[in-house]
Protein backbone atom coordinates (compact mmCIF):
# COMPACT_ATOMS: atom_id res chain seq x y z
CA UNK A 1 0.00 0.00 0.00
CA UNK A 2 2.61 2.11 0.39
CA UNK A 3 3.00 3.13 -3.17
CA UNK A 4 -0.58 4.21 -3.10
CA UNK A 5 -1.56 5.91 0.05
CA UNK A 6 1.70 8.03 -0.55
CA UNK A 7 1.01 9.07 -4.56
CA UNK A 8 -2.62 9.52 -4.69
CA UNK A 9 -2.45 12.32 -2.24
CA UNK A 10 0.77 13.66 -3.92
CA UNK A 11 -0.90 13.58 -7.38
CA UNK A 12 -4.05 15.51 -6.14
CA UNK A 13 -1.93 18.75 -4.42
CA UNK A 14 -0.15 18.64 -8.06
CA UNK A 15 -3.46 19.36 -9.77
CA UNK A 16 -4.36 21.41 -6.85
CA UNK A 17 -1.55 23.84 -7.48
CA UNK A 18 -2.13 26.76 -9.20
CA UNK A 19 0.12 27.15 -12.04
CA UNK A 20 1.23 30.77 -10.99
CA UNK A 21 -0.73 32.53 -9.43
CA UNK A 22 -0.73 36.40 -10.66
CA UNK A 23 -3.13 38.79 -9.28
CA UNK A 24 -3.70 40.76 -12.20
CA UNK A 25 -3.24 39.38 -16.05
CA UNK A 26 -4.14 39.75 -19.65
CA UNK A 27 -3.15 37.46 -22.39
CA UNK A 28 -2.20 39.08 -25.72
CA UNK A 29 -2.27 37.13 -28.76
CA UNK A 30 0.89 38.34 -30.71
CA UNK A 31 3.01 37.68 -33.17
CA UNK A 32 6.41 35.31 -33.04
CA UNK A 33 8.59 38.29 -34.38
CA UNK A 34 7.67 40.50 -31.15
CA UNK A 35 7.99 37.27 -28.99
CA UNK A 36 10.92 36.13 -30.81
CA UNK A 37 13.86 38.88 -30.86
CA UNK A 38 12.94 39.66 -27.12
CA UNK A 39 11.00 42.48 -27.16
CA UNK A 40 8.29 41.33 -24.90
CA UNK A 41 10.80 40.09 -22.61
CA UNK A 42 12.31 43.61 -22.20
CA UNK A 43 8.68 45.75 -22.25
CA UNK A 44 6.81 43.56 -19.82
CA UNK A 45 9.11 43.41 -16.76
CA UNK A 46 8.52 47.58 -16.87
CA UNK A 47 5.11 47.92 -17.45
CA UNK A 48 4.30 45.01 -15.00
CA UNK A 49 6.38 47.29 -12.94
CA UNK A 50 4.44 50.09 -12.85
CA UNK A 51 1.09 48.73 -13.08
CA UNK A 52 1.28 45.29 -11.19
CA UNK A 53 -0.52 43.49 -14.28
CA UNK A 54 1.20 40.85 -15.51
CA UNK A 55 1.22 40.38 -19.37
CA UNK A 56 0.28 36.34 -21.00
CA UNK A 57 1.77 36.71 -24.29
CA UNK A 58 0.71 34.06 -26.84
CA UNK A 59 2.97 34.28 -30.03
CA UNK A 60 1.94 33.15 -32.92
CA UNK A 61 1.36 33.79 -36.68
CA UNK A 62 -0.93 37.12 -37.28
CA UNK A 63 -3.46 35.03 -39.05
CA UNK A 64 -3.67 32.56 -36.00
CA UNK A 65 -3.83 35.42 -33.53
CA UNK A 66 -6.73 37.22 -34.73
CA UNK A 67 -8.66 33.81 -35.15
CA UNK A 68 -7.89 33.59 -31.48
CA UNK A 69 -9.38 37.07 -30.37
CA UNK A 70 -11.87 36.34 -32.51
CA UNK A 71 -12.62 33.35 -30.35
CA UNK A 72 -12.09 35.92 -27.45
CA UNK A 73 -9.32 33.58 -26.04
CA UNK A 74 -6.90 37.03 -25.48
CA UNK A 75 -7.70 40.51 -24.55
CA UNK A 76 -5.49 42.37 -26.82
CA UNK A 77 -4.39 41.67 -30.19
CA UNK A 78 -0.80 42.90 -30.75
CA UNK A 79 0.12 42.21 -34.86
CA UNK A 80 1.38 43.48 -37.78
CA UNK A 81 -1.16 43.26 -40.41
CA UNK A 82 -3.18 46.49 -41.07
CA UNK A 83 -6.24 45.39 -43.11
CA UNK A 84 -6.54 42.44 -41.20
CA UNK A 85 -6.50 44.44 -37.55
CA UNK A 86 -9.31 46.77 -39.49
CA UNK A 87 -11.14 44.05 -40.63
CA UNK A 88 -11.29 42.54 -37.03
CA UNK A 89 -12.56 46.10 -35.73
CA UNK A 90 -15.00 46.74 -38.63
CA UNK A 91 -16.62 43.07 -38.14
CA UNK A 92 -16.96 43.95 -34.68
CA UNK A 93 -14.39 41.82 -32.61
CA UNK A 94 -12.00 44.96 -31.68
CA UNK A 95 -12.70 48.35 -30.30
CA UNK A 96 -10.37 50.27 -31.81
CA UNK A 97 -7.06 50.26 -33.42
CA UNK A 98 -3.69 51.75 -32.71
CA UNK A 99 -0.66 52.06 -34.53
CA UNK A 100 2.46 51.79 -32.06
CA UNK A 101 5.45 50.82 -33.60
CA UNK A 102 7.31 49.86 -37.34
CA UNK A 103 9.99 48.16 -38.95
CA UNK A 104 10.47 46.64 -42.08
CA UNK A 105 10.96 43.38 -44.05
CA UNK A 106 13.93 42.30 -45.58
CA UNK A 107 15.10 39.48 -48.48
CA UNK A 108 17.56 37.64 -47.14
CA UNK A 109 19.09 35.00 -49.19
CA UNK A 110 22.49 32.64 -49.79
CA UNK A 111 26.05 34.47 -49.88
CA UNK A 112 26.19 33.06 -53.32
CA UNK A 113 22.83 34.97 -54.19
CA UNK A 114 22.06 32.81 -57.53
CA UNK A 115 19.18 35.11 -58.31
CA UNK A 116 21.85 38.53 -58.22
CA UNK A 117 19.88 40.49 -56.15
CA UNK A 118 22.16 41.91 -54.10
CA UNK A 119 21.46 45.54 -52.62
CA UNK A 120 18.58 46.23 -54.63
CA UNK A 121 16.19 48.13 -53.48
CA UNK A 122 12.96 47.17 -55.37
CA UNK A 123 11.68 44.28 -53.56
CA UNK A 124 9.02 43.61 -56.42
CA UNK A 125 11.71 42.91 -58.91
CA UNK A 126 13.99 41.06 -56.35
CA UNK A 127 11.32 38.35 -56.30
CA UNK A 128 10.94 38.44 -59.75
CA UNK A 129 14.39 37.56 -60.73
CA UNK A 130 14.52 34.75 -57.87
CA UNK A 131 11.05 33.34 -60.05
CA UNK A 132 13.06 33.56 -62.75
CA UNK A 133 16.31 32.14 -62.06
CA UNK A 134 13.99 29.53 -59.85
CA UNK A 135 16.29 29.95 -57.41
CA UNK A 136 14.89 28.19 -53.83
CA UNK A 137 12.51 30.76 -52.14
CA UNK A 138 11.42 29.75 -48.67
CA UNK A 139 7.90 31.15 -47.73
CA UNK A 140 5.87 31.08 -44.52
CA UNK A 141 3.40 29.80 -46.30
CA UNK A 142 0.80 30.02 -42.56
CA UNK A 143 -1.27 33.23 -43.23
CA UNK A 144 0.55 35.21 -41.38
CA UNK A 145 0.95 39.04 -41.53
CA UNK A 146 4.76 37.90 -43.34
CA UNK A 147 3.68 35.59 -45.36
CA UNK A 148 0.73 38.02 -46.43
CA UNK A 149 3.28 40.67 -47.00
CA UNK A 150 5.02 38.31 -49.28
CA UNK A 151 1.36 37.35 -51.26
CA UNK A 152 1.25 40.83 -52.07
CA UNK A 153 4.97 41.41 -53.29
CA UNK A 154 4.02 38.74 -55.75
CA UNK A 155 1.12 40.42 -56.83
CA UNK A 156 2.90 43.72 -57.34
CA UNK A 157 5.27 41.26 -58.85
CA UNK A 158 3.28 39.84 -61.58
CA UNK A 159 4.23 36.42 -60.78
CA UNK A 160 1.61 33.23 -59.25
CA UNK A 161 4.98 31.88 -57.20
CA UNK A 162 2.22 29.23 -55.75
CA UNK A 163 1.77 27.49 -59.19
CA UNK A 164 5.51 26.39 -58.45
CA UNK A 165 4.82 25.21 -54.93
CA UNK A 166 7.10 22.39 -53.96
CA UNK A 167 9.78 22.99 -57.18
CA UNK A 168 11.45 26.58 -56.25
CA UNK A 169 8.86 27.69 -54.14
CA UNK A 170 8.87 26.36 -50.76
CA UNK A 171 5.89 26.90 -48.44
CA UNK A 172 7.49 25.66 -44.80
CA UNK A 173 3.89 26.69 -43.04
CA UNK A 174 5.90 27.48 -39.88
CA UNK A 175 6.70 30.21 -38.34
CA UNK A 176 9.63 33.44 -38.95
CA UNK A 177 12.47 31.65 -36.78
CA UNK A 178 11.85 27.64 -38.14
CA UNK A 179 11.68 29.45 -41.83
CA UNK A 180 15.01 31.31 -41.57
CA UNK A 181 16.10 27.73 -40.09
CA UNK A 182 14.62 26.28 -43.24
CA UNK A 183 15.72 28.97 -45.51
CA UNK A 184 19.46 28.74 -44.13
CA UNK A 185 18.92 24.38 -44.41
CA UNK A 186 18.27 24.84 -48.02
CA UNK A 187 20.36 27.92 -49.00
CA UNK A 188 16.83 29.61 -50.53
CA UNK A 189 16.01 33.43 -50.03
CA UNK A 190 13.25 34.58 -47.79
CA UNK A 191 11.45 37.52 -46.76
CA UNK A 192 11.49 38.10 -42.91
CA UNK A 193 11.03 41.61 -40.27
CA UNK A 194 14.30 42.62 -39.46
CA UNK A 195 13.26 42.00 -35.83
CA UNK A 196 13.63 38.30 -36.40
CA UNK A 197 16.49 38.81 -38.31
CA UNK A 198 18.72 40.20 -36.49
CA UNK A 199 17.95 38.52 -33.43
CA UNK A 200 18.19 35.37 -35.33
CA UNK A 201 20.78 33.51 -34.10
CA UNK A 202 21.60 30.46 -36.69
CA UNK A 203 22.08 32.87 -39.84
CA UNK A 204 24.63 30.08 -41.19
CA UNK A 205 25.24 31.13 -45.41
CA UNK A 206 22.46 33.41 -45.25
CA UNK A 207 22.97 37.33 -45.69
CA UNK A 208 20.82 40.25 -46.06
CA UNK A 209 20.00 41.47 -49.70
CA UNK A 210 17.52 43.65 -50.36
CA UNK A 211 16.22 46.88 -48.11
CA UNK A 212 14.79 49.68 -48.18
CA UNK A 213 11.51 49.39 -50.59
CA UNK A 214 8.78 51.94 -49.13
CA UNK A 215 6.47 48.76 -49.41
CA UNK A 216 8.55 46.75 -47.22
CA UNK A 217 7.46 48.86 -44.46
CA UNK A 218 5.91 46.69 -41.74
CA UNK A 219 3.52 48.61 -39.10
CA UNK A 220 2.22 47.14 -35.87
CA UNK A 221 -0.69 47.91 -34.30
CA UNK A 222 -2.52 47.12 -30.64
CA UNK A 223 -6.65 46.82 -30.43
CA UNK A 224 -8.67 45.69 -27.55
CA UNK A 225 -10.87 42.46 -28.18
CA UNK A 226 -14.11 43.60 -27.74
CA UNK A 227 -15.76 43.74 -24.06
CA UNK A 228 -19.48 43.65 -25.21
CA UNK A 229 -18.95 40.99 -27.47
CA UNK A 230 -16.77 38.69 -24.81
CA UNK A 231 -18.06 40.21 -21.65
CA UNK A 232 -15.31 37.93 -20.02
CA UNK A 233 -12.86 40.14 -21.57
CA UNK A 234 -10.33 42.22 -19.05
CA UNK A 235 -10.79 45.68 -20.69
CA UNK A 236 -9.84 48.00 -18.32
CA UNK A 237 -6.52 46.22 -18.08
CA UNK A 238 -6.12 45.30 -21.37
CA UNK A 239 -6.92 49.51 -22.17
CA UNK A 240 -4.28 50.25 -19.57
CA UNK A 241 -1.73 48.12 -21.27
CA UNK A 242 -2.59 49.70 -24.68
CA UNK A 243 -2.65 53.36 -23.25
CA UNK A 244 1.13 52.57 -22.10
CA UNK A 245 2.48 51.27 -25.06
CA UNK A 246 1.52 54.22 -26.97
CA UNK A 247 2.03 56.68 -24.17
CA UNK A 248 5.75 58.57 -24.47
CA UNK A 249 6.85 55.98 -21.32
CA UNK A 250 5.73 53.18 -23.49
CA UNK A 251 7.20 54.27 -27.15
CA UNK A 252 10.46 55.29 -25.36
CA UNK A 253 10.64 51.90 -24.08
CA UNK A 254 10.42 50.49 -27.26
CA UNK A 255 12.92 52.67 -28.49
CA UNK A 256 15.57 51.81 -26.42
CA UNK A 257 15.32 47.79 -27.09
CA UNK A 258 18.18 47.00 -28.60
CA UNK A 259 19.57 43.18 -30.09
CA UNK A 260 23.62 43.71 -31.14
CA UNK A 261 23.61 47.32 -30.45
CA UNK A 262 20.52 47.99 -33.12
CA UNK A 263 17.04 49.44 -32.68
CA UNK A 264 14.36 46.84 -34.09
CA UNK A 265 11.32 48.95 -33.19
CA UNK A 266 10.29 51.86 -34.01
CA UNK A 267 7.90 54.13 -32.37
CA UNK A 268 5.32 55.80 -34.63
CA UNK A 269 1.96 56.25 -32.13
CA UNK A 270 -0.31 58.70 -33.12
CA UNK A 271 -2.75 59.79 -30.45
CA UNK A 272 -5.80 58.67 -32.60
CA UNK A 273 -6.43 55.31 -33.36
CA UNK A 274 -6.82 54.58 -36.79
CA UNK B 1 29.24 19.76 -34.52
CA UNK B 2 29.97 22.99 -32.03
CA UNK B 3 26.47 23.05 -31.69
CA UNK B 4 26.00 19.57 -30.32
CA UNK B 5 29.35 19.95 -27.96
CA UNK B 6 28.42 23.47 -27.03
CA UNK B 7 24.85 21.74 -25.66
CA UNK B 8 26.40 19.80 -23.39
CA UNK B 9 28.17 22.05 -21.58
CA UNK B 10 25.48 24.58 -21.87
CA UNK B 11 23.01 21.52 -20.41
CA UNK B 12 25.87 20.74 -17.63
CA UNK B 13 26.10 24.78 -17.48
CA UNK B 14 22.42 25.29 -16.75
CA UNK B 15 22.24 22.15 -14.25
CA UNK B 16 24.87 23.33 -12.13
CA UNK B 17 23.83 26.82 -11.86
CA UNK B 18 20.44 25.71 -10.81
CA UNK B 19 18.97 28.00 -13.38
CA UNK B 20 15.84 29.59 -11.97
CA UNK B 21 14.04 30.22 -15.27
CA UNK B 22 14.89 26.34 -16.18
CA UNK B 23 14.13 24.60 -12.76
CA UNK B 24 10.38 26.76 -13.24
CA UNK B 25 9.85 25.25 -16.82
CA UNK B 26 10.90 21.60 -15.39
CA UNK B 27 8.79 21.86 -12.26
CA UNK B 28 5.66 22.66 -14.56
CA UNK B 29 6.63 20.14 -17.08
CA UNK B 30 6.70 17.48 -13.92
CA UNK B 31 3.52 19.06 -12.69
CA UNK B 32 1.66 18.89 -15.51
CA UNK B 33 2.93 15.72 -17.23
CA UNK B 34 2.83 13.82 -13.83
CA UNK B 35 -0.71 14.90 -13.22
CA UNK B 36 -1.73 13.92 -16.69
CA UNK B 37 -0.24 10.88 -16.26
CA UNK B 38 -2.25 9.94 -12.45
CA UNK B 39 -5.50 11.39 -14.01
CA UNK B 40 -4.71 8.78 -17.23
CA UNK B 41 -4.29 5.78 -15.01
CA UNK B 42 -6.97 6.24 -12.92
CA UNK B 43 -9.27 6.26 -15.94
CA UNK B 44 -6.87 4.22 -17.81
CA UNK B 45 -5.94 0.86 -15.65
CA UNK B 46 -9.85 -0.07 -14.97
CA UNK B 47 -10.92 0.72 -18.25
CA UNK B 48 -8.09 -1.62 -19.50
CA UNK B 49 -8.54 -4.20 -16.99
CA UNK B 50 -12.68 -3.93 -17.72
CA UNK B 51 -11.93 -4.21 -21.17
CA UNK B 52 -10.17 -7.47 -20.68
CA UNK B 53 -11.97 -9.40 -18.55
CA UNK B 54 -16.00 -8.54 -19.43
CA UNK B 55 -18.00 -9.68 -21.69
CA UNK B 56 -20.13 -6.69 -22.89
CA UNK B 57 -21.38 -5.01 -26.09
CA UNK B 58 -19.10 -3.04 -28.17
CA UNK B 59 -16.08 -4.69 -26.45
CA UNK B 60 -14.36 -5.50 -29.06
CA UNK B 61 -15.49 -1.65 -30.68
CA UNK B 62 -13.47 -0.21 -27.86
CA UNK B 63 -10.68 -2.47 -27.16
CA UNK B 64 -10.07 -1.69 -31.31
CA UNK B 65 -10.55 2.18 -30.74
CA UNK B 66 -8.28 2.03 -27.64
CA UNK B 67 -5.06 0.41 -30.06
CA UNK B 68 -5.88 2.83 -32.84
CA UNK B 69 -5.84 5.76 -30.33
CA UNK B 70 -3.00 4.83 -28.68
CA UNK B 71 -1.16 6.40 -31.54
CA UNK B 72 -3.65 9.95 -31.29
CA UNK B 73 -1.40 12.52 -33.28
CA UNK B 74 -0.62 14.89 -30.53
CA UNK B 75 -1.42 18.46 -32.23
CA UNK B 76 -5.61 16.55 -33.31
CA UNK B 77 -6.00 15.90 -29.84
CA UNK B 78 -4.52 19.92 -28.68
CA UNK B 79 -6.84 21.30 -31.14
CA UNK B 80 -9.96 19.37 -30.11
CA UNK B 81 -8.98 20.51 -26.88
CA UNK B 82 -8.80 23.62 -27.72
CA UNK B 83 -11.81 24.09 -29.39
CA UNK B 84 -13.45 22.63 -26.04
CA UNK B 85 -11.80 25.31 -23.96
CA UNK B 86 -11.79 28.15 -26.30
CA UNK B 87 -14.26 31.13 -25.30
CA UNK B 88 -16.10 30.17 -28.37
CA UNK B 89 -16.17 26.53 -27.40
CA UNK B 90 -18.64 24.18 -24.69
CA UNK B 91 -16.36 24.54 -21.74
CA UNK B 92 -15.45 28.00 -22.56
CA UNK B 93 -16.94 29.52 -19.20
CA UNK B 94 -14.35 27.67 -17.06
CA UNK B 95 -11.60 30.20 -18.37
CA UNK B 96 -9.33 27.32 -18.62
CA UNK B 97 -7.50 27.84 -22.32
CA UNK B 98 -3.65 28.92 -21.46
CA UNK B 99 -3.14 27.52 -18.42
CA UNK B 100 -1.73 24.24 -16.40
CA UNK B 101 -4.91 22.40 -16.41
CA UNK B 102 -5.90 22.66 -19.74
CA UNK B 103 -2.10 21.05 -20.31
CA UNK B 104 -3.38 18.06 -18.27
CA UNK B 105 -6.29 17.41 -20.32
CA UNK B 106 -5.01 16.95 -23.11
CA UNK B 107 -2.15 15.55 -22.46
CA UNK B 108 -5.05 13.12 -20.25
CA UNK B 109 -6.68 12.78 -23.58
CA UNK B 110 -3.51 11.50 -25.08
CA UNK B 111 -2.43 8.61 -23.03
CA UNK B 112 -5.02 7.29 -21.64
CA UNK B 113 -5.63 4.95 -24.61
CA UNK B 114 -2.25 3.68 -24.22
CA UNK B 115 -2.37 2.94 -20.60
CA UNK B 116 -5.57 1.13 -20.82
CA UNK B 117 -4.69 -0.73 -23.95
CA UNK B 118 -1.34 -1.69 -22.22
CA UNK B 119 -2.91 -2.55 -19.32
CA UNK B 120 -5.53 -4.55 -20.41
CA UNK B 121 -2.55 -6.71 -22.40
CA UNK B 122 -1.10 -7.29 -19.16
CA UNK B 123 -4.46 -7.85 -16.57
CA UNK B 124 -5.41 -10.21 -19.62
CA UNK B 125 -2.32 -12.44 -19.56
CA UNK B 126 -2.52 -12.18 -15.63
CA UNK B 127 -6.44 -13.26 -16.08
CA UNK B 128 -5.40 -16.46 -17.57
CA UNK B 129 -2.79 -17.50 -15.09
CA UNK B 130 -5.43 -17.01 -12.07
CA UNK B 131 -8.31 -17.94 -13.40
CA UNK B 132 -8.66 -20.99 -11.71
CA UNK B 133 -7.59 -19.51 -8.43
CA UNK B 134 -10.14 -16.40 -8.68
CA UNK B 135 -12.86 -19.65 -9.85
CA UNK B 136 -12.13 -21.56 -6.74
CA UNK B 137 -12.48 -18.44 -4.48
CA UNK B 138 -15.90 -17.88 -6.61
CA UNK B 139 -14.39 -14.04 -7.10
CA UNK B 140 -17.05 -11.80 -8.75
CA UNK B 141 -16.49 -9.35 -11.47
CA UNK B 142 -15.43 -6.34 -9.32
CA UNK B 143 -13.41 -8.50 -7.04
CA UNK B 144 -11.68 -10.48 -10.35
CA UNK B 145 -10.77 -6.60 -11.42
CA UNK B 146 -9.40 -5.11 -8.23
CA UNK B 147 -7.60 -7.81 -7.77
CA UNK B 148 -6.08 -8.80 -11.13
CA UNK B 149 -5.07 -4.92 -10.91
CA UNK B 150 -3.69 -5.08 -7.53
CA UNK B 151 -1.68 -8.38 -8.32
CA UNK B 152 -0.44 -6.88 -11.67
CA UNK B 153 0.42 -3.60 -10.23
CA UNK B 154 4.66 -4.11 -10.77
CA UNK B 155 3.92 -4.69 -14.53
CA UNK B 156 1.31 -2.28 -14.88
CA UNK B 157 3.84 0.19 -13.75
CA UNK B 158 4.92 -0.01 -17.57
CA UNK B 159 1.94 0.90 -18.92
CA UNK B 160 1.81 3.83 -16.59
CA UNK B 161 5.70 5.01 -17.56
CA UNK B 162 4.61 4.24 -21.31
CA UNK B 163 1.82 7.04 -20.69
CA UNK B 164 4.66 9.24 -19.09
CA UNK B 165 6.93 8.97 -21.88
CA UNK B 166 4.51 10.26 -24.18
CA UNK B 167 2.93 12.68 -21.93
CA UNK B 168 6.06 14.53 -21.12
CA UNK B 169 7.59 14.36 -24.73
CA UNK B 170 4.95 15.30 -26.92
CA UNK B 171 4.69 19.26 -27.93
CA UNK B 172 1.55 19.95 -30.27
CA UNK B 173 -1.04 19.59 -27.69
CA UNK B 174 0.57 21.81 -25.16
CA UNK B 175 1.84 23.89 -27.90
CA UNK B 176 -1.57 24.72 -28.60
CA UNK B 177 -3.88 24.56 -25.46
CA UNK B 178 -0.45 26.35 -23.24
CA UNK B 179 0.52 28.55 -25.85
CA UNK B 180 3.97 28.76 -24.35
CA UNK B 181 3.13 31.47 -22.17
CA UNK B 182 6.28 32.61 -20.34
CA UNK B 183 6.74 32.16 -16.68
CA UNK B 184 2.44 30.61 -17.20
CA UNK B 185 2.57 27.74 -19.54
CA UNK B 186 6.13 27.11 -20.89
CA UNK B 187 6.97 23.57 -20.88
CA UNK B 188 10.50 21.88 -21.75
CA UNK B 189 9.28 20.90 -24.84
CA UNK B 190 7.47 24.04 -26.18
CA UNK B 191 11.02 25.70 -24.38
CA UNK B 192 12.66 23.93 -27.11
CA UNK B 193 10.41 24.62 -30.07
CA UNK B 194 11.04 27.86 -29.32
CA UNK B 195 14.36 27.98 -28.74
CA UNK B 196 14.85 26.20 -32.20
CA UNK B 197 12.96 28.92 -33.74
CA UNK B 198 14.89 31.54 -32.51
CA UNK B 199 17.96 29.63 -33.70
CA UNK B 200 19.37 28.94 -30.29
CA UNK B 201 20.32 25.18 -31.11
CA UNK B 202 23.07 24.38 -29.14
CA UNK B 203 20.37 25.84 -26.19
CA UNK B 204 17.66 23.93 -27.83
CA UNK B 205 19.62 20.71 -27.78
CA UNK B 206 20.83 21.21 -24.39
CA UNK B 207 17.07 21.60 -23.08
CA UNK B 208 16.98 18.61 -25.10
CA UNK B 209 19.33 16.57 -23.02
CA UNK B 210 17.95 17.91 -19.91
CA UNK B 211 14.50 16.73 -20.94
CA UNK B 212 15.54 13.53 -21.89
CA UNK B 213 17.43 12.74 -18.60
CA UNK B 214 14.59 14.11 -16.68
CA UNK B 215 12.27 11.14 -18.64
CA UNK B 216 15.86 8.78 -17.41
CA UNK B 217 15.12 10.13 -13.79
CA UNK B 218 11.23 9.16 -13.46
CA UNK B 219 11.79 6.06 -14.65
CA UNK B 220 14.78 4.77 -12.88
CA UNK B 221 13.28 6.31 -9.67
CA UNK B 222 9.47 4.62 -10.67
CA UNK B 223 11.28 0.80 -10.86
CA UNK B 224 13.60 1.95 -7.54
CA UNK B 225 10.16 2.14 -6.15
CA UNK B 226 9.05 -0.93 -7.64
CA UNK B 227 11.75 -2.90 -7.30
CA UNK B 228 11.71 -2.05 -2.96
CA UNK B 229 7.99 -2.90 -2.85
CA UNK B 230 8.55 -5.79 -4.47
CA UNK B 231 11.18 -6.73 -2.19
CA UNK B 232 8.60 -5.64 0.68
CA UNK B 233 5.50 -7.26 -0.23
CA UNK B 234 6.21 -9.84 -2.90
Amino acid sequence: MLTRRTLLPLLLLMLALPGHAAERSITVASTTSTENSGLFGYLLPIFQKKTGIEVRVVAVGTGQAIKLAQNGDADVLFVHHKPSEEKFVAEGYGVTRFDVMYNDFVIVGPKADPANVRGGHDAAAALRAIAEAKAVFASRGDDSGTHKKEQGLWRTASIDAVADSGQWYRETGSGMGATLNAAAGMGAYTLTDRASWIAFANKADLELLVEGDKHLFNQYGVTLVSPSRFPHIKAADGQAFIDWLIAPEGQKAISEFRVDDQQLFFPNASKAGS
Amino acid sequence: MTDLTAAFALALDMLLRFDPDLLEIVGLSLQVSLSAVGLAALIGLPLGAAVALFRFPGRLAINALLTAFMGLPPVVVGLIVYLLLSRAGPLGILGLLFTPAAMILAQCLLITPIIAALSAQTVADLHEEYDEQLRSLAAGPGQTLVTLLWDGRFRLLTAILAGFGRAVAEVGAVMIVGGNINHATRVMTTAIALETSKGNLALALALGIILIALALGVNLAAMAIRDAARVRYG
